[in-house]
């Protein structure tokens, strides 16, 4: 059985069982619990529920020395780029100290924070920051696009013996979807076909997941069988879905909301290029952000992002590309 | 001799803080004498704790069994006291496959979790704010534990000083922050980049600026620090919260090991007060308060130890770092393909 949630619902519902099923998880962060009447506090109480300081440093850090020693702590960090200010503990502490202790400390932490915002929040709170983050052996990076999925990745998440860091699109959030009763779990490191097709693999992250379902629809109408991946889990990436999907279809169009050389496509670009170059009949292609930052006025935040045309063209550039055939 | 400190530790205290001050000092030495007896074994940075050794044993002597230590990546002294093996310590400053964190460590990174010392950083500052969430857990699982948190002066001007001892005094954990003002941040003396120094105030008054207690001791009195710390310790075992001391000394060696790269070979040079301030009389007025040889004479002087003891204690020291030596240089180099485990758990 499933009901339908909103996408924010179903990451709330995985914090709320996670916390009932496990003592040692806890979850703090700014402005969350601000009084005495807030629900988590009431259910959970005052130790395992907290309002932090705008310190994301020691937010982070009491994170990782809180897990090395016995707690489950989930930080709400609320928007990706207010890791930036505490990169250091992101990428060069919580995914270290396992290796560096030679496997004798773990630390099960989630950073959680939402991505993306293109609502007219400009250049420093919309933007797509996982690549670094996917590039560090030792830290986990899931970017769920549906509400079953969010739930799923969350449980997963805070289940996990390492950080990970968890990245819900902010202009996902109202979205409502199916989410199956009971406990679900979505494992880290498995990508999702989320349509089946034949002639094209789209691989979209995020919010481009239904930009590139909407744009299948539409090629759909013209005959072109579109294959949609959502990898789910930036890292550890399931390369092998994808090459799998390119083996079938033979083309591949990438969709992602970063920048062209900060996105995880031209990543995934460079693993089909080794892996699977034997399979393509057509160059790959690319729809990317533009090489600005984001834009505060709507028709510029528009013109710089992937959209559903943009999707189209590009996958229609590459179906008309006779050059890899010979 | 602060005397009563004294007749509440008791002998047999005295005689064991004192035989840990003399094996952190055996230890350091060796990993120095290592870059010039074997050079190339020990890769890397070493940053060594003599000159701290009074400071180290005098808070760690109030510790119970089950507290938690977060230093620094100036990190060898420690674990001694805690009772970890110094052969398991040296094989993993050599990167053998026999060391403590299996080659994978290093000198900066000796992680003991086992004996209560879960792990370090190389970054300066980042590890108060992971003991302070140590400190999280201890609290919100009523463990009983406190956490020994230790510093050196260049970091209580990182970010992650300021907001850690924020967030733990509003949650009133269980920490005691220990400032190690060894006067020299890497190779900077603290005079030029610390504002209270400046001021012509202890370092210990940052603590006003989140209004828990702050205070200054002579880093180089084992006893002296016992005192401070005992008391900074019972207010975080009754959920009063964090308490900051500034223990003051001096660092005996080099900040580390000179940093070059291979095939040149390393070792640690003059103490920046001689190699970069050319200033012989400020180092050798703190070798003169080396707080091995002060205790030593106190103790011989209180007749707590006789020369005897004394003569026995340092060679079982010795003995006991020299096995740590050889066992570390008889210790195989880990496999290469090791080099793929331990990334997730």
């Amino acid at each position: 059985m499933a009901r339908e949630m909103m996408y924010a619902d179903a990451i709330a519902a995985a914090i709320v069982e996670e916390m009932q099923r496990d003592p040692n998880v806890v979850l703090y962060g700014q402005n969350l619990a601000m009084t005495e009447r807030d629900p988590m506090l009431k259910k959970f109480g005052k130790d395992r529920v907290r309002i932090a300081p705008i310190s994301e440093t020691a937010e982070i850090g009491i994170g990782i020395g809180a897990a090395m020693t016995g707690l489950r702590p989930i930080v709400e960090l609320w928007m990706s780029e207010f890791m930036l200010v505490a990169f250091d503990q992101v990428i060069n502490e919580a995914p270290r100290f396992r290796y560096m202790s030679g496997g004798q400390v773990k630390v099960p932490l989630v950073l959680k924070a939402g991505f993306g915002f293109c609502a007219g929040w400009a250049g420093q709170h919309s933007n797509c920051v996982y690549h670094t983050m996917m590039g560090i052996p030792g830290l986990k990076v899931v970017v769920p696009s549906t509400p079953a999925d969010a739930k799923g990745l969350m449980t997963a998440a805070i289940r996990d013996d390492n950080p990970v860091v968890y990245l819900h699109h902010y202009m996902l959030t109202l979205d409502k979807g199916e989410v199956p009763d009971g406990e679900h779990v979505v494992p880290i490191g498995v990508a999702d076909v989320k349509r089946t097709g034949s002639d094209i693999t789209i691989v979209a992250t995020g919010w481009m997941v239904e930009k590139s379902l909407a744009a299948a629809d539409r090629l759909a109408k013209e005959g072109i069988s579109a294959e949609v991946v959502d990898p789910r889990t930036l890292a550890p990436l399931d390369v092998k879905t994808i090459i799998e999907s390119v083996k079938k279809t033979g083309r591949l169009v990438l969709v992602d909301q970063a920048p062209r050389h900060s996105s995880a496509a031209a990543v995934i670009a460079g693993e089909v290029a080794e892996h699977g170059f034997e399979y393509l009949r057509a160059p790959v292609k690319m729809v990317t952000a533009l090489d600005t930052p984001v834009p505060y006025s709507e028709p510029l935040e528009n013109y710089i992002l992937p959209n559903e045309d943009k999707i189209v063209a590009a996958v229609k550039a590459v179906m008309a590309n006779q050059a890899v055939a010979a | 001799m602060p005397r009563k400190q004294a007749e509440v530790l008791g002998k047999d205290r005295l005689i064991w803080m004192y035989t840990q001050m003399v094996r952190i000092r055996e230890f350091e030495e060796a990993v120095k004498r290592t870059f010039i007896e074997h050079p190339g074994v020990i890769r890397g940075h070493s940053h060594l704790g003599d000159g701290a050794e009074a400071s180290i044993v005098g808070a760690l002597s109030t510790r119970n069994r089950t507290d938690l230590v977060m230093p620094s990546y100036r990190c060898h002294g420690y674990p001694i006291v805690l009772g970890t093996p110094l052969r398991k310590m040296m094989a993993e400053i050599f990167g053998r496959k026999d060391g403590l964190c299996k080659g994978f460590g290093g000198s900066m990174h000796l992680e003991d979790p086992a004996n209560h010392f879960p792990g370090t950083s190389g970054i300066i500052g980042q590890s108060i704010a992971h003991a302070t969430g140590a400190a999280l857990t201890a609290q919100v699982k009523k463990r009983g534990q406190i956490v020994y948190c230790f510093f050196g002066d260049g970091a209580s001007k990182q970010g992650a000083f300021f907001e850690s001892l924020n967030m733990a005094a509003v949650w009133k954990l269980p920490v005691v922050y220990i400032l190690e003002n060894n006067q020299y941040q890497a190779y900077t003396h603290f005079s030029l980049e610390d504002a209270n120094e400046v001021a012509g105030d202890p370092l210990s008054q940052k603590a006003a600026a989140f209004s828990i207690p702050g205070t200054t001791v002579d880093g180089t009195d084992p006893l002296a620090v016992n005192k401070v710390v005992s008391k900074a310790a019972e207010r975080a075992r009754a959920g009063k919260g964090p308490s900051l001391i500034e223990s003051k000394f001096y660092r005996l060696s080099a900040h580390g090991n000179v940093i070059t790269v291979p095939p040149l070979p390393t070792q640690f040079p003059e103490h920046e007060a001689v190699a970069v301030y050319g200033d012989k009389a400020e180092f050798a007025k703190w070798k003169a308060k080396d707080p091995v040889v002060r205790f030593r004479s106190r103790l011989l002087k209180d007749r707590v130890l006789s020369e005897a003891a004394v003569k026995r204690i340092e060679a079982a020291a010795r003995a006991e770092v020299q096995d740590a030596v050889k066992f570390g240089l008889a210790s195989p180099l880990p496999l290469p393909e090791e080099a793929t485990n331990y990334v997730y758990a």
